[in-house]
């Protein structure tokens, strides 16, 4: 009985049954398996963050991005006012999360490397990419950096899925993806 | 609170005892009183939480969309703090104090203490509830830096952190007591050690908790300039995980013990289940992890390391109780007599007893739905297409929900009249509870996971993103989950309902139990309590076919799972 | 923990294993189990977080 003390004064020195070691041995090497995928997919998955992060003011990282808006600027998306950028692939790009809209919409190009660096201008936003279901977490004060490889064309939203406020819900973004001629 | 007995001369002068006439066990009226008020106010809690959480799913329901964004971000702080937090603590507080003090059989240390933790609990956990119905602090139950709450929800959250640790002192004070004047021999009781291992995660729950919600509070309050967002985190869920470690152990712990107390059930083996919980005191914090493993700024060396509890040995810990405490069943239910093919034993298992039927459902939903799901998640990759959407909260309702409240919930059918001392009332209703609570949960968790699959985000209001500028729309089947979500979380409210009105009308206005009444209808079943139990202490070798076709099943749907999963993260962009 | 080594009935005992004086004694498992998630998680990951380069 579970709520009696052990009888057996010795209880450490009883034997186990087999049922109790095979499950135990299969429990540990699963638990090894499952720390081994974990280990093994950075060397031979795709998908992984980098570890790249940098403290940054915000003020600063948001002249980085209207740089580079000023600079590949193309259009603006619908009549948003939001203007869309098409950066050189290969290249170093922004996005900004702040109360409540992801700034600016990225144009990209399929099969294409870039650099996407993602921070927060006040509070803490989740960058959540559909339909692709990719999902980081954005905080202000940090420059988040990893290399982005878009491998299917289409129009992608970004939904805020950190809660920020009573405007929250309407935090929506776009990435356009567009074949390469 | 009827004083049956005083004690003899050993002991405290001044402690009063009462015998169990169930179970012989002597009981410190002290710590029956506080394991009455503990639960009483745990029972609360639930039904005002758990009222603000059907409101939510309401609200998540498309096609009803009940609350406006205000009030639904405002509920959704208060639902997270009163069940995730209040109601499960001061239940596990009664559960420390009957693990203790009643199963040691002996009296409570400084009862004054653990009064004083009481109110400063209640106080804590009032004064946080205030703060966010007034409407300052809708900053959710995780309250991330810089989005600032007032003051006083800072507050209330310590001051119930402060009662809590005195609860738990009061808890280890006991242990010192029994071993010092003597109350049992040798080790403590399996339920007792599980109690402990609860008790320790706590005492690491509110020292995190406080590292860095005190400074939080001095910020608000304008004492401090500025609260690093990384920093708080990473300490917060040094907190906000685990603490629902504390609800793993200290509902393991009653699983262990209602399959003791209803089918006579041995451990198989003290060492192994001792082992597990050791696990657990060592590993299982380390969980903390999971939320942070799409947080820029930690190594993945860090993430792996912990999210995986240290090479997944408390995921070690978790299987092996999920073998043990089936097994210690099948086995106790053969030596009962059911020892007929391989399910007999499981089929003639008491289910129509909710403290059964209750159990057997928590483990279920909790390893299945549960754990599973909590450890796909927490893979280091495989959280990168479920960080932050509803699947978040589809599993930590399977593990919270399904799992603690459920196990809370069936033990309440043996406290009600062992400790209070009442029949259950209505006893078809309680019959029923655990099943159309469980269904309930069970579909919230899986339609909630099904959503997160598809995409949706967490703690949102809107998900058509009718008011936002630029539009996006999430599959047709997704707004299926939610409405499907919708109808199981009325199903959940009634089974609470069901609950809560069993246990309290039981509780105030129940007829007390009486010696006749006792003996036709026993708590403990002649089958099973102490009184067929010649030996206890661990099982002698007995072959279990019925527990290894069950791990055999959940070991298999874990694998597939696990790797179906990597199949589509494979299938996202490439990051690196 | 110093009483494990006398039973009860008098008759000389074999010493209690030393896992099983461990499990036995809560205050020891406190310490380790407040202990290895304060090293593990809370100070590697502070340690992590007070050494993120500022942006170039």
């Amino acid at each position: 009985m579970a709520i009696f003390p052990p009888q057996n004064r010795l209880w450490w020195k009883e034997p186990l049954s087999g049922i109790e070691i095979t499950w135990i041995g299969v429990a540990f090497v699963w638990g090894l398996v499952m720390f081994g995928t974990m280990v093994g997919w950075h060397f031979v998955g795709k998908q992984n963050l980098s570890n790249e992060t940098y403290r940054i003011n915000p003020n600063a990282f948001g002249e980085k991005v209207e740089a580079m808006v000023e600079r590949y600027q193309v259009r603006e998306e619908g009549d948003t006012g939001i203007p869309v950028v098409h950066p050189a692939p290969g290249t170093d790009i922004y996005m900004l999360g702040r109360l409540w809209e992801w700034y600016p919409v990225l144009e990209l190009e399929k099969d294409q490397k870039y650099r996407l660096h993602l921070s927060s201008m006040d509070w803490q936003h989740g960058f959540s990419l559909q339909p692709q279901n990719i999902n980081l977490q954005v905080h202000p004060g940090y420059e988040m950096v990893l290399t982005i490889t878009p491998d299917k064309s289409g129009e992608y939203a970004v939904v805020c899925n950190e809660f920020c406020g009573i405007g929250h819900h309407t935090m929506v973004g776009k990435i356009h993806v567009i074949d390469n001629k | 609170m009827a004083v049956d007995t005083q004690a003899p001369s050993r002991g405290f002068i001044g402690a009063s005892y009462r015998t169990c006439p169930e179970t012989g066990l002597k009981v410190c009226s002290q710590a029956e009183a506080l394991i009455k008020v503990n639960a009483v106010v745990a029972v609360v809690f639930l039904a005002v939480g758990g009222f603000f959480g059907l409101m939510v799913a309401l609200t998540r329901w498309p096609a009803v969309h009940l609350l406006p964004a205000d009030w639904f971000y405002l509920l959704l702080t208060a639902h997270g703090a009163d069940v995730l937090l209040f109601w499960v603590i001061f239940f596990e507080v009664a559960v420390l104090y009957f693990a203790s003090a009643i199963i040691l059989n002996c009296r409570l240390a400084a009862p004054k203490f653990a009064w004083l933790a009481f109110v400063l609990m209640v106080v804590g956990a009032v004064l946080a509830n205030v703060a966010v119905l007034q409407g300052e602090s809708s900053v959710m139950f995780t309250s991330y830096v810089p989005m600032q709450a007032a003051p006083h929800f800072y507050l209330g959250l310590i001051v119930f952190a402060v009662g809590t640790l005195i609860a738990v002192f009061c808890f280890f004070g006991t242990l010192v007591i029994a071993k010092e004047e003597g109350s049992y021999e040798g080790s403590v009781p399996l339920v007792t050690f599980g109690a402990i291992t609860a008790a320790i995660i706590a005492v690491f729950t509110i020292a995190s908790g406080a590292i860095i919600l005190i400074p939080t509070f001095l910020w608000s309050i304008g004492y401090i300039s500025h609260i690093d967002p990384l920093m708080y985190k990473v300490i917060w869920w040094g907190m906000g995980h685990a603490s629902q470690q504390i609800n793993v152990s200290a509902q393991v712990a009653i699983w262990y013990a209602v399959a003791a107390m209803l089918l006579g059930a041995k451990p198989l083996s003290e060492k192994v289940s001792r082992m597990a919980f050791l696990m657990y005191i060592l590993f299982l914090q380390l969980a903390s992890a999971h939320h942070l493993l799409v947080e820029p700024g930690v190594s993945s060396e860090w993430k792996i390391f912990n999210t995986s509890y240290a090479l997944y040995l408390a995921v070690l810990g978790s299987m092996i109780h999920g073998m043990s405490i089936p097994g210690a069943m099948e086995a106790a239910q053969r030596r009962n007599g059911f020892n007929n093919g391989i399910f007999e034993w499981l089929r003639k298992a008491p289910w129509s007893n909710p403290a059964f039927s209750g159990t057997m459902l928590s483990i279920v939903i909790f390893g299945f739905l549960g754990g599973i799901s909590g450890v796909v998640m927490g893979t280091e990759q495989l959280n990168l297409i479920m960080h932050n959407t509803l699947y978040v909260p589809g599993h930590f309702h399977a593990t919270v929900v399904g799992g603690t409240t459920l196990a809370f919930m069936a033990v309440s059918y043996l406290l009600v009249p062992l400790i209070f001392r009442k029949e259950i009332m209505f006893k078809k209703i309680a019959q029923w509870q655990p099943y159309v609570f469980g269904a309930g949960v069970a579909g919230i968790s899986l339609f909630m996971m099904g959503a997160g699959t598809l995409g949706v985000a967490r703690r949102h209001w809107d998900m058509g993103f009718s008011d936002a500028a630029m539009s996006f729309d999430y599959p047709a089947t997704a707004f299926l989950m939610m409405g499907l979500n919708g109808i199981a979380a009325l199903c959940a409210a009634l089974g609470g309902l069901m609950y809560v009105l069993v246990i309290v009308c039981s509780v105030f206005f129940g007829k007390a139990r009486t010696p006749e009444s006792i003996a036709a209808f026993p708590t403990l079943p002649k089958t099973g309590g102490a009184a067929t139990v010649t030996t206890y202490g661990s099982e002698a070798h007995p072959k279990l076919p019925g527990t290894v076709v069950l791990v055999s099943v959940f070991f298999v749907a874990f694998v597939l799972y696990y790797y179906v999963n990597w199949k589509y993260l494979s299938e996202v962009w490439p990051l690196s | 923990m110093s009483d494990q080594n006398t039973g009860s009935g008098g008759a000389p005992e074999e010493r209690v294993p030393a896992m099983q004086r461990l499990l036995d004694n809560p205050f020891l498992l406190l310490f380790m189990g407040v202990a290895t998630p304060a090293a593990l998680y809370l100070l590697w990951g502070v340690m992590e977080l007070s050494q993120i380069p500022l942006a170039p």
